[in-house]
């Protein structure tokens, strides 16, 4: 598994270092051996005392943990970084294409290449949205696309993440540390920054605002509350940017706009980026006894006069199924060859798939359609007898909500270990904005690391870290 | 200068309003216990028991505490008012409560405010999360002092001077006033002038102890060198607008900060004329006339009118949907 097979991305095979590394390994070397271990308790305290922890459900009541953060930046080079934006764009633009055709005409299924059961069973399907038209014509105004490396040119998305990505704090707060850490390092290595990441996000959302909307728009956030596994980031978000964050209770549909309650009466608010699922938007078009949302928003979204970021319904483009057709998506909306080629995918609706699937399970990663962050999940290679026959299972009585995937052979890039460097597998959440103005993607994301050896596992829920990941200047 | 900021939620100024609440009593009870602990060591066991039970009814826990535990051994009263369980209003509670406040309004505060309330949370769970004995009582009081003191210091040295700011001192003071008239209350006893007790050493200690309990025992000092006398105290306490937990510094400050929101807004409501009235009144009572009114019931009319002002600038600023 983690063999010599991997592609490593700081060293050759032969021990040489790569030439993004290169001036990084150089800084590395004049560092003196104790070092590592007092700066990783210092980047430990400056998280318990900022606050940037991560609160899982299911665990002790509101205990609040931290991620693991490793001291090792993930570097990739101008170029790569190019080449892998233009692929990201182009799919980009392609899945807001593809959610828009879903919801009018349907053209991809008239023409064959989509079939319609694949909509039919799709639970983030939302009838409400049909014949919608979202203010500035945008679905899908944040992503986070999940990338893997298994080589120095092979780029793969295993993941569009076109609902509400998270982790974009992880990136830029990673960042800050390391800038706060090893000032003299930045000095040395020509670093694009990311701090500027709110703003483009401020502008972009503002550009999407209704007709209705000033000259400024009014921007909020929309949390599920405190509670939430994700409160920290919805928060600095909403600092950096700016904007309000509100909660559902702060805010009222009041003469067919959506506004919130402040220390003088109601304010209109213009684009509400809501970090809350669909069904909890709207009590009155959704689930009733949601009480995170607000009554009568999807009124006041049908009539234009508030924009939803991300749009209602855009999960219809990111489950596990209709990823596997997103290649054959990009050719429909755009007329080219994609550009980022997807994980090879077997879907076990079909039953020659199955078939393959059942007969390898040992070797391959199977994912429930609809499933996320690592949960419900098999591991072939490194899962037990009784977990594969237990799979088995599942996979024969409901073979539709499940995708075979490959194991890979997942780069890796090193971390900080009681024994010095060590290789642990990486991916890569890069985050995309859309407007009418264009899309944007800040150089930079989120690296988690399966701080485990040998583990395929990156999910912070299943106790993996993250890197500040930097892109070189030209 | 920018254009006028559009005014903040609800929800965040009753938040604010609440995380210095908070801070300001649980700054308040932990004088409140430094004080008494002084008392009690310089006492018999018996007055040393009464000292104790007079700390649980200024802070109305006296029934709660009772409820759980049988006689006022100082190191269990303490640790009642500071961590335990059986106390919804510990110290601890409160701090929590300012914490979870501050990170439900993370964006109306600074990361400098923010890192001092969380700190202060961590360092009191930690210094709390064994029973108090009487040697480590000291250390964890001065925390809770040095704590609310690290916020107050932040918010003055980093926040704007916008609502937010302004809700912030509204609670702060609010609270203030209240504690203020309440520690006072409990010991009016003390006070009022009685023949029988006048210039004997008890009578002092019971004074010097009053003023301790409000942190003003120096300023007192200063201004009214080698004079004692209950007249002077109480008026110290309630009308010298120079200290900082006097009564009238507490409502001039409260309507500075009232006024400041006015002229943000652009408007005046029920809660100035409120204010102003409270205000007017408090600044026309000489000492003598409290003492002739009776300390108690001054004191009293007080907290009740300083209630009424609270649910007053709730209602205003729509704190509560």
């Amino acid at each position: 598994m983690s063999g010599p097979a991997n592609f490593d991305e700081m060293h050759e095979p032969d021990g040489t270092v790569r030439a993004p590394y290169r001036e990084y390994a150089r800084w590395l070397d004049e560092q003196d051996p104790g070092w590592a271990r007092r700066k990783g308790f210092e980047a430990e305290s400056v998280f318990r005392r900022t606050g940037i922890t991560f609160n899982l459900y299911g665990g002790e009541e509101a205990e609040e943990r931290l991620i693991p953060f490793d001291m090792v930046p993930r570097i990739l080079s101008s170029s790569e970084w190019r080449r892998l934006s233009r692929g990201i764009e182009q799919r980009v633009r392609a899945i807001n294409a593809f959610i828009h055709d879903l919801y009018h005409r349907q053209e991809i299924v008239r023409a064959g290449r989509l079939p319609e059961e694949l909509l039919r069973h799709n639970a983030a399907w939302l009838p409400q949205m049909v014949g919608l038209k979202p203010p500035g014509g945008v679905y899908t105004h944040i992503l986070g696309i999940d990338l893997v490396r298994t080589g120095p040119d092979e780029f793969l998305v295993l993941e569009d993440n076109a609902r509400t990505p998270s982790g974009v704090s992880y990136m830029m707060e990673n960042r800050e540390t390391m800038m706060g850490m090893f000032p003299e390092l930045f000095t040395r290595v020509n670093v694009q920054p990311v701090s500027n990441y709110p703003r483009r996000l401020a502008k972009s959302l503002a550009a999407c605002a209704p007709e209705c909307a000033g000259d400024k728009p009014a921007v909020a956030v929309l949390t599920p509350g405190h509670y939430n596994s994700a409160y920290f980031e919805h928060a600095f978000l909403a600092d950096q940017m700016g904007a309000e964050l509100v909660e559902g209770g702060d805010l009222r549909v009041v003469d067919g706009r959506v506004q919130m309650r402040t220390t003088r009466g109601f304010r209109p608010v213009d684009v509400l980026y809501r970090r809350i699922d669909d069904a909890f938007l709207d009590p009155m078009s959704f689930q009733p006894d949601s009480v995170l949302g607000v009554p009568g928003l999807m009124d006041a979204y049908r009539a234009g006069r508030i924009t939803i970021a991300n749009a209602p319904g855009t999960g219809v483009a990111d489950d596990k199924a209709i990823y596997s057709f997103i290649p054959e998506i990009v050719e429909f909306y755009t007329g080219e060859r994609p550009l980022l080629p997807n994980v090879e995918t077997w879907r076990c609706a079909d039953p020659e798939s199955l078939k393959y699937v059942l007969d390898n399970l040992e070797e391959l990663v199977v994912k429930e359609v609809h499933g996320s962050g690592g949960y419900g999940m098999l591991i072939g290679p490194t899962a037990s007898k009784r977990d594969i026959r237990q799979f088995r299972a599942k996979l024969e009585a409901h073979p539709e909500n499940y995708i075979a995937q490959p194991t890979l052979a997942l780069s890796t890039c090193p971390v900080f270990t009681n024994k010095g460097l060590a290789p642990r597998h990486v991916d890569l959440r890069p985050f995309v904005l859309v407007s009418p103005q264009g899309v944007e993607i800040v150089p930079g994301g989120l690296t988690r690391v399966a701080m485990k050896k040998g583990s395929l596992v990156v999910n912070s829920s299943q106790g993996g870290g993250t890197k500040d990941t930097w892109v070189l200047s030209e | 200068m920018n254009d006028k900021p559009p005014p903040v939620l609800a929800r965040v100024a009753h938040g604010i309003f609440w995380i210095y609440r908070y801070l300001e009593r649980a700054e308040n009870t932990a004088r409140l216990l430094e004080a008494g602990n002084r008392m009690a060591l310089t006492r018999g066991i018996t007055a040393a028991d009464e000292e104790w039970r007079s700390v649980l009814t200024t802070l109305g826990q006296l029934k709660a505490y009772d409820e759980a535990h049988r006689g006022y051994d100082g190191p269990q009263v303490c640790d009642f008012v500071l961590r335990s369980r059986d106390n919804s209003e510990s110290v601890l509670t409160m701090i929590e409560r300012a914490r979870n406040n501050a990170r439900a309004c993370r964006s109306a505060i600074t990361a400098e405010v923010w890192e001092a309330i969380n700190e202060g949370w961590m360092t009191l769970r930690d210094l709390l999360a064994k029973p108090v004995r009487a040697s480590s009582l000291g250390t964890a009081l001065a925390a809770v002092r040095r704590q609310s003191s690290l916020v107050r210091g932040s918010t003055y040295g980093s926040m704007l001077r916008n609502e937010i700011y302004c809700f912030s001192r509204i609670g702060t003071l609010l609270e203030r006033a209240d504690n203020s008239a309440r520690i006072l209350d409990v010991k009016y006893y003390v006070l009022l002038p009685s023949p029988a007790h006048v210039g004997m050493p008890l009578d002092t200690a019971q004074w010097d102890h009053v003023l301790r309990s409000l942190s003003g025992d120096r300023a007192y000092r200063w201004l009214n060198a080698g004079r004692m006398d209950a007249r002077s105290i109480a008026e110290f306490l309630i009308l010298d607008d120079r200290f900082p937990r006097s009564l009238s510094f507490c409502y001039a400050a409260m309507r500075s900060n009232l006024a400041r929101l006015a002229r943000i807004h652009g408007e005046e409501g029920a809660a100035h004329a409120c204010l102003r009235d409270a205000d007017l009144k408090l600044a026309r009572w000489t000492i003598d006339e409290v003492f002739d009114r009776g300390l108690h019931e001054f004191l009293i009319d007080f907290i009740v009118s300083n209630q009424r002002l609270a649910h007053t600038i709730a209602e205003e600023y729509r704190f509560l949907d």
